[in-house]
């Protein structure tokens, strides 16, 4: 049995004739210690998914099982790293971690609690700012305090909701290698949301492309063998990640392009031509 | 200028004058020049048109005023009588004065009388407490009351009376809004059904206020001999000024940012939690932006509360000075009038700066 399993999961906002219905017939299957990328165009409904596997919203219809039961509501099992970084502004770096390792391990000391702190904003090179407030830090280091806030709570599964989309490119490769570097070390299961083909080939085990909504849906799964670790500007090099980098890019030019035709319909001109109403100068001097 | 010097200028609030300082050091004339211009003889040439108005507008209501006295005078006495009226009217005497808008220079000469007169009362006080310390320590002794001064309050009293009344007012408001307004948050079946009674309480009159606060603390205060006065009051001040901050509290608990629930939801914050650590330092700056409209509301309204239930304070001083018609009861009221409006802005400058300190951009966390 896998580890996360999406059984014919809809999800639709209101009700009745208004209603309208995000995702549809998601059936998904993720297992233990694996990395997924979910590719989807913007609007597609990506955040909707992770918030429905988080247990922040339910599923209109369909089941989500984690480990076999049925998700009801948040747990700190599976941790999320928003989109917006969504730090509380007015508590410190510290803080706002603190609150984390606070809610998730009521049982430890004073003491530990602080050194868990203290290590997992040290593993996001947090240590210089970390009386600082959100508002004193770049969206890099907000990133961060949010990265090392969701790892704080020692989850089982990471969720991630395009968790670099802000970022420039630079900040964004480390963060990258930030976050496979402690994957790989606890062995956590993870779900990456992006819009970034490349992000998802460089860090996951399977691309999945979300196709365009309303109504959408998961397309077929890209098995991604490449050897980890895995080395960026060497990967630009590798025969796999261009062949792959290329069905899926070709895959989801494909799609969009269908989603665009489909709603193209023909209209017809007026066969019109501009008249030139300005007063004639010229005309108007000559009667005179 | 050193950098430090423009920064503790500025934190003074005079930052105004630094390109004044920089004009006179010769730095960047043409710049300063024109931020001179524009931020001191801009607000010194408003402040000399004020004057002028004011002066003029003084004169012109004084000239006609005279002209009508001195006309009465004929009519009535005839000729011999105006011209003594005239001539009594151009030496100054107070007995034929015309009672009018004081100008600008009787506001100065009755702000100096008031402090003078303070001076003297506060002497008084003084000697009184000397005169009496061995009897009323004899009194106390004996388990009687001790003796106290008893004389007319001076105008710096009523000014401080006043105050204290407003902020008794405001902490009234803030305990009954700031809790009522949370609860009513959190819960909209409660915040619908307590809708009506706000809407239709929010725009009441300061005056009815009193006068149901009066119903109410007149028979509550029945057989105690408390200062009642000062209740009814400082409750009047209360239940006028609440209501901003109520409906502040109420929208600012009620529109958390939904990043803000989530991250409680993913943390599985408890109820309480939630409450304490999302829910009101999110609304904080909302319920600051109440209450600062509060105090300044209370500040309002407690003038003329004071002025319609007799109790000592501001309002109290202006109406009996319009009510004894002295001939310097005029200059006095427009003293107390500016002395009013500074202390407002006082209390609004003071509420500004805390919200500011606590407020943060909503986007900060993102």
């Amino acid at each position: 049995m896998a580890y996360l399993e999406l059984k014919n999961v809809q999800k639709s906002y209101g009700q009745g004739i208004g209603s309208q219905s995000v995702l549809q017939d998601i059936n998904l299957e993720i297992e233990e210690g694996e990395f997924v990328a979910i590719v989807g165009f913007s609007g597609s409904g990506k955040t909707t998914l992770i918030n429905l596997i988080s247990g922040l919203q339910e599923p209109s219809s369909g089941e989500i099982l984690f480990k076999g039961t049925p998700v009801s509501g948040t747990s700190h099992e599976r941790g999320v790293i928003f989109q917006n970084y969504s730090l509380l502004p007015w508590l410190t770096v510290y803080q706002n971690v603190w609150i984390a390792v606070k809610e998730t391990f009521p049982k430890k000391s004073k003491k530990e609690r602080d050194d868990m702190v203290r290590s997992y904003l040290d593993m996001v090179n947090l240590s210089p700012a970390i009386d600082k407030r959100p508002k004193e830090l770049s969206g890099g280091m907000k990133q961060r305090v949010a990265v090392a806030r969701t790892l704080a709570m020692d989850p089982e599964m990471i969720l991630m909701d395009e968790p670099l989309g802000a970022l420039d490119a630079l900040t964004r490769g480390k963060l990258q290698d930030e976050i496979l570097h402690i994957w790989e070390k606890n062995k956590r299961t993870a779900l990456l949301i992006t819009n970034d083909v490349d992000e998802g080939i460089y860090m996951a085990d399977r691309i999945i492309p979300l196709l365009p909504g309303p109504n959408a849906t998961l397309g077929p799964e890209f098995k991604i063998d490449i050897s980890r670790p895995r080395d960026k500007t060497e990967l630009n090099d590798n025969p796999e990640f261009k062949k792959i980098r290329n069905e899926i890019i070709e895959y989801l030019m494909k799609i969009g392009h269908e989603n665009d035709s489909s709603n193209e319909s023909l209209y017809l001109l007026p066969d019109l031509e501009p008249k030139d109403l300005r007063w004639d100068f010229s005309s108007k001097l000559k009667l005179s | 200028m050193s950098k430090k010097l423009s920064k503790s200028i500025r934190f003074i609030g005079l930052g105004f004058l630094e390109p004044l300082i920089h004009l006179i050091q010769g730095k960047e004339t043409r710049k300063n020049l024109i931020l001179v211009l524009k931020k001191i003889i801009a607000p010194l040439a408003s402040f000399v048109l004020f004057m002028g108005v004011w002066q003029t507008g003084a004169q012109l209501l004084y000239n006609k005023e005279a002209d009508y006295r001195i006309e009465k005078a004929r009519t009535e006495q005839g000729d011999e009588a105006a011209i003594k009226m005239k001539e009594c009217i151009i030496s100054g005497d107070v007995s034929c004065q015309p009672n009018t808008l004081p100008s600008p220079a009787q506001v100065k000469v009755s702000f100096f009388k008031l402090i003078e007169d303070h001076k003297i009362i506060r002497q008084d006080k003084k000697d009184f407490k000397e005169k009496t310390a061995s009897l009323n320590q004899k009194r106390i002794a004996d388990g009687k009351e001790a003796i106290t001064y008893t004389g007319r309050p001076s105008f710096v009293d009523q000014i401080i009376t006043s105050i204290k009344t407003v902020f008794a007012g405001f902490l009234l408001a803030i305990l009954i809004a700031v809790p009522i307004g949370i609860i009513i948050g959190l819960s909209e079946t409660l915040r619908d059904s307590f809708n009506w009674l706000i809407q239709i309480f929010k725009p009441v009159s300061p005056v009815v206020w009193l006068l149901l606060v009066f119903m109410i603390v007149k028979t509550v205060t029945k057989d105690s001999n408390t200062d009642s006065a000062f209740i009814i009051s400082f409750i009047s001040v209360g239940l006028c000024s609440m209501w901003a901050t109520l409906v502040n509290t109420t929208m600012g608990v009620a529109t958390v940012d939904q990043d803000f629930l989530n991250v409680a939801k993913v943390l599985k914050l408890g109820s309480f939690q939630k409450v304490f650590k999302i829910i009101l330092p999110s609304s904080l700056p909302l319920i600051f932006t109440g209450l600062r409209i509060t105090l300044s509301v209370a500040w309002m309204v407690l003038i003329a509360i004071e002025l319609l239930a007799q109790s000592p304070g501001l309002g109290s001083f202006v109406w009996e000075e319009f009510q004894n018609g002295a001939n310097d009861s005029n200059s006095k009221i427009i003293v107390a009038m500016f002395v009013i409006g500074i202390i407002g802005f006082l209390l609004d400058r003071i509420m500004l700066t805390i919200q500011k300190l606590i407020s943060f951009n909503k986007n900060e966390g993102n």
